[in-house]
């Protein structure tokens, strides 16, 4: 059989229903092995499209999400999505066209070292040097990326290896690689002392994150939440993990995060860390995060525990495996539960006092934050995906997600073009779930050229397009920070983004008056095939709360306006 | 790995934890270390490790590579200073490189450290004699004399070959090529 055949064998034997990508010249004889594979291959029009397609199908799912490129610019041009996955720990397989064998190190036309050029952050990646190695790498590949911490593997295969013959035959032992165990049960000793622990805190708080979505554990997440009364925050990753409308919920934490989310960290005796890595969005000033808190961490990778901040009770595992046993360990002890009521009773004043606020437009204006609530209003069960900016952290504050898998953005690398490609992804995982694009008018012009995939592979994916012709936390910061002294953050009035969608052959819709918003919006629902509104809210909105750069979490600054705002 | 944390009490008794009896333990040890790591012999994968070690800013002292007696396994020894880097860190970071099979933390008490060395020195007629003198003291070998310089292999501790090699700059040093350390755990009766 011919090993880009097999190629194609292995991808189904691994269960791969569906592939993102765009053929070249290194990989034709991986495109001729499509043309009669068992699976859709959907053709996008830019690599870096087709890594977050990958990323957003494996998001959405919890499958591993596969693109494929073709060697030298197409290869490079996957680079972003694949720094994102490793940021974001996203299952993915990307698969690159080489230039063949003996041209390689030749500088030859369209190659490009991209094993080397994305060592940094691929979980692990492969170069075959021999046909028969193919079938085999594939397997290799997805047990690495979808165990463990998941995140994106590369397998590169030169030209002339994939059209070469070999004896394929399916494999049927499990993939047993000599370098890679990792560790899913937890030590129970360690799980028995983290109950203990949690049993004596009088101020506890569960710090999770996007270890509980991508390990599958919102149940085991919200059982453990109830053995007690825990409250639970979550970062941007880990947004639906726990539902929003839960007794327990104290809102996202972070940068942007609620007041009482993070004056809860900073109060708390106890953070119990679920699949979190207390990055510095987390933490703002790493030297005064949290002074009081001794820290339970939970992660299936060992080399997150004592990373940016000192552990105190580690306990390396799968949340999944872990949280049960830790849930049943803390009810065996019985504890009163009485000793949480002062705590309760502050987080409730904070929650009363501090909620989330924005000034309402007096003047049938769009208010940005307004949008995603008319969002939640007439899509609640959407799958959401978002690109990086002001929008995305209103999608987060505002939207109130209740279940796992979404609510789709790039959290790590902050990949602003993010959203349109991974909702196409989405949207070919999920068919019947409606997935809306949260998108930002200097985020959705970076990979715009997707909406011509939605529309010739049919993909009805809806583009919700928040447009203050800024971009705007660029904005947001160049006014806070800077002075006021805006530098090219300016987005002007182009393109059309109605006539835009048209030319692309989807239905463009626009609209600017509050009262209008949601019927718009239902509009766009309802019309068939991929639409993108185009809503013009307020220009100049800050995002807050705010951690201002740099400071501790308690310094965090609230909107202005709110009553009894003591931010700043 | 070290396990981090600590235990106070027999796990499984109804005592519950005081959270004020919990530490985190220091994450630097202060001294050099001497790390073996046993890699597999694929294409690439002392740029993995090299690659890890820039990007997360460890600094490595020494670095050696050579194959074992499995040949399928290579080993790469370095040296780290555990003053500037948490060991257990590096450790960790190491372990999730797919090719990297196992690493040794090598316990000073318990190990034998070696590197060699190859002092090449201006030898004038005059000073000759001094030479093959701490040569000799040193237990080094000459490996090649000529009309103006010497050439000294030297064997042992880190610590041996700095101190050769101040004995012996004095005299001129030309040039110095060290191979970093290798080490060995000690044998057990």
């Amino acid at each position: 059989m011919r090993a880009a055949d097999a190629l194609m064998e292995s991808l189904k034997a691994e269960g791969v229903t569906d592939v993102f990508g765009i053929p070249g010249g290194a990989n034709l004889p991986i495109y001729d092995a499509v043309v009669d594979a068992d699976f859709r291959h959907v053709q996008v029009r830019h690599e870096q499209g087709a890594g977050h397609a990958a990323e957003g199908y494996a998001r959405a799912s919890g499958k591993v999400g596969v693109a494929f490129a073709t060697s030298g610019p197409g290869a490079t041009n996957l680079i972003t999505a694949i720094a994102d996955a490793m940021l974001d720990s996203t299952p993915t397989v990307f698969i690159t066209g080489q230039v063949r064998t003996e041209l390689i190190g030749t500088d030859g036309f369209q190659e490009a070292d991209i094993l080397g050029a994305t060592l940094p952050f691929v979980k692990h990646s492969f170069q075959a040097t021999d046909p028969r190695q193919i079938p085999e790498y594939v397997h290799e590949a997805f047990h690495v990326a979808s165990t463990g911490r998941p995140g994106p593997v590369l397998l590169d295969i030169p030209q002339d290896l994939s059209r070469a013959d070999i004896d394929y035959e399916p494999r049927t032992e499990p993939v047993e690689l000599p370098g890679y165990k990792p560790s899913l049960e937890g030590n129970i000793k360690q799980i028995r002392i983290a109950a203990k622990a949690m049993a004596n805190a009088r101020r506890p708080i569960f710090y999770t994150g996007g270890g509980v979505i991508n390990g599958n554990a919102a149940e085991e997440l919200r059982e453990l939440a109830a053995s007690d009364r825990f409250p639970v925050t979550s970062t941007l990753m880990g947004l639906g993990g726990y539902p929003a409308s839960g007794e327990h919920w104290l809102g996202m934490l972070g940068m942007h995060g609620t007041y009482t989310a993070n004056h809860a960290m900073d109060k708390a005796d106890l953070i119990v860390a679920i699949g979190a890595r207390f990055d510095d969005r987390i933490t703002g000033k790493l030297s005064e995060f949290a002074p009081h808190a001794k820290v339970i961490h939970i992660d299936v990778d060992p080399a997150e525990i004592s990373k940016n901040v000192g552990a105190h009770i580690p306990i390396v595992g799968d949340v999944k495996q872990v949280l049960p046993k830790l849930t049943r360990e803390y009810r065996a002890l019985q504890t009163d539960s009485s000793r949480l009521d002062e705590w309760w009773a502050t987080l409730r004043g904070w929650l009363r006092e501090h909620p989330l606020y924005y000034e309402p437009a007096s003047d049938g204006e769009i208010k940005p934050q307004a949008m995603i609530e008319a969002l939640h209003r007439v899509a609640p069960d959407a799958i959401i995906t978002s690109d990086v900016g002001q929008h995305q952290m209103w999608a987060a504050q505002y939207f109130g997600f209740e279940q796992p898998r979404h609510w789709i953005n790039s959290g790590g690398l902050g990949t602003m073009g993010f959203g349109l490609p991974a909702a196409v992804g989405a949207k070919v995982a999920c068919p019947d779930q409606t997935v809306v694009c949260v998108a930002g008018d200097g985020s959705l012009i970076m990979n715009v050229q997707e909406l011509a995939t939605c529309v010739s592979e049919q993909i009805p994916v809806k583009v919700f397009l928040m447009n203050n012709g800024y971009m705007g936390m660029v904005r947001q910061w160049q006014e806070l920070f800077w002075d006021r002294r805006y530098s090219s953050v300016v987005m002007g009035s182009s393109p059309d983004w109605v006539k835009l969608a048209e030319a692309f052959g989807a239905t463009g819709l626009r609209v600017d008056r509050a009262e209008d918003l949601e019927g718009t919006m239902r509009q766009a629902l309802e019309t068939e095939g991929p639409v993108l509104l185009d809503v013009r809210v307020t220009a100049e909105e800050n995002c807050f709360p705010m951690i201002p750069p740099g400071e501790a979490a308690r310094d965090l600054v609230e909107a202005p306006g709110l009553k009894g705002s003591v931010g700043g | 790995m070290r396990r981090v944390g600590v235990v106070m009490m027999e796990a499984g008794t109804p005592q519950l934890v005081k959270l004020e009896d919990l530490h985190v333990p220091g994450q630097l040890s202060g001294r050099k270390h001497i790390l073996s790591i046993l890699v597999e012999n694929k294409p690439g994968v002392l740029a993995r490790v090299a690659g890890l070690f820039s990007r997360r800013g460890f600094n490595i002292d020494t670095l050696a590579v050579g194959p074992t007696d499995d040949p399928s396994v290579s080993r790469i020894t370095l040296t780290l200073d555990g003053a500037v880097h948490p060991i257990d860190q590096v450790t960790k970071q190491l372990h999730k490189l797919v090719n990297v099979l196992k690493i040794r933390d090598m316990e000073p008490e318990e190990t034998v450290a070696r590197e060699m060395a190859l002092f090449k020195v201006s030898s004038a007629v005059e000073n000759r004699a001094e030479i093959i003198q701490f040569a000799e003291i040193f237990r080094a070998k000459i490996v090649d004399v000529a009309r103006r310089t010497m050439t000294i292999e030297v064997t042992g501790s880190a610590d041996k070959i700095e101190a050769f090699e101040r004995m012996v700059r004095p005299h001129g040093l030309v040039e110095m090529v060290r191979t970093g350390e290798i080490a060995i755990g000690r044998g057990h009766e």
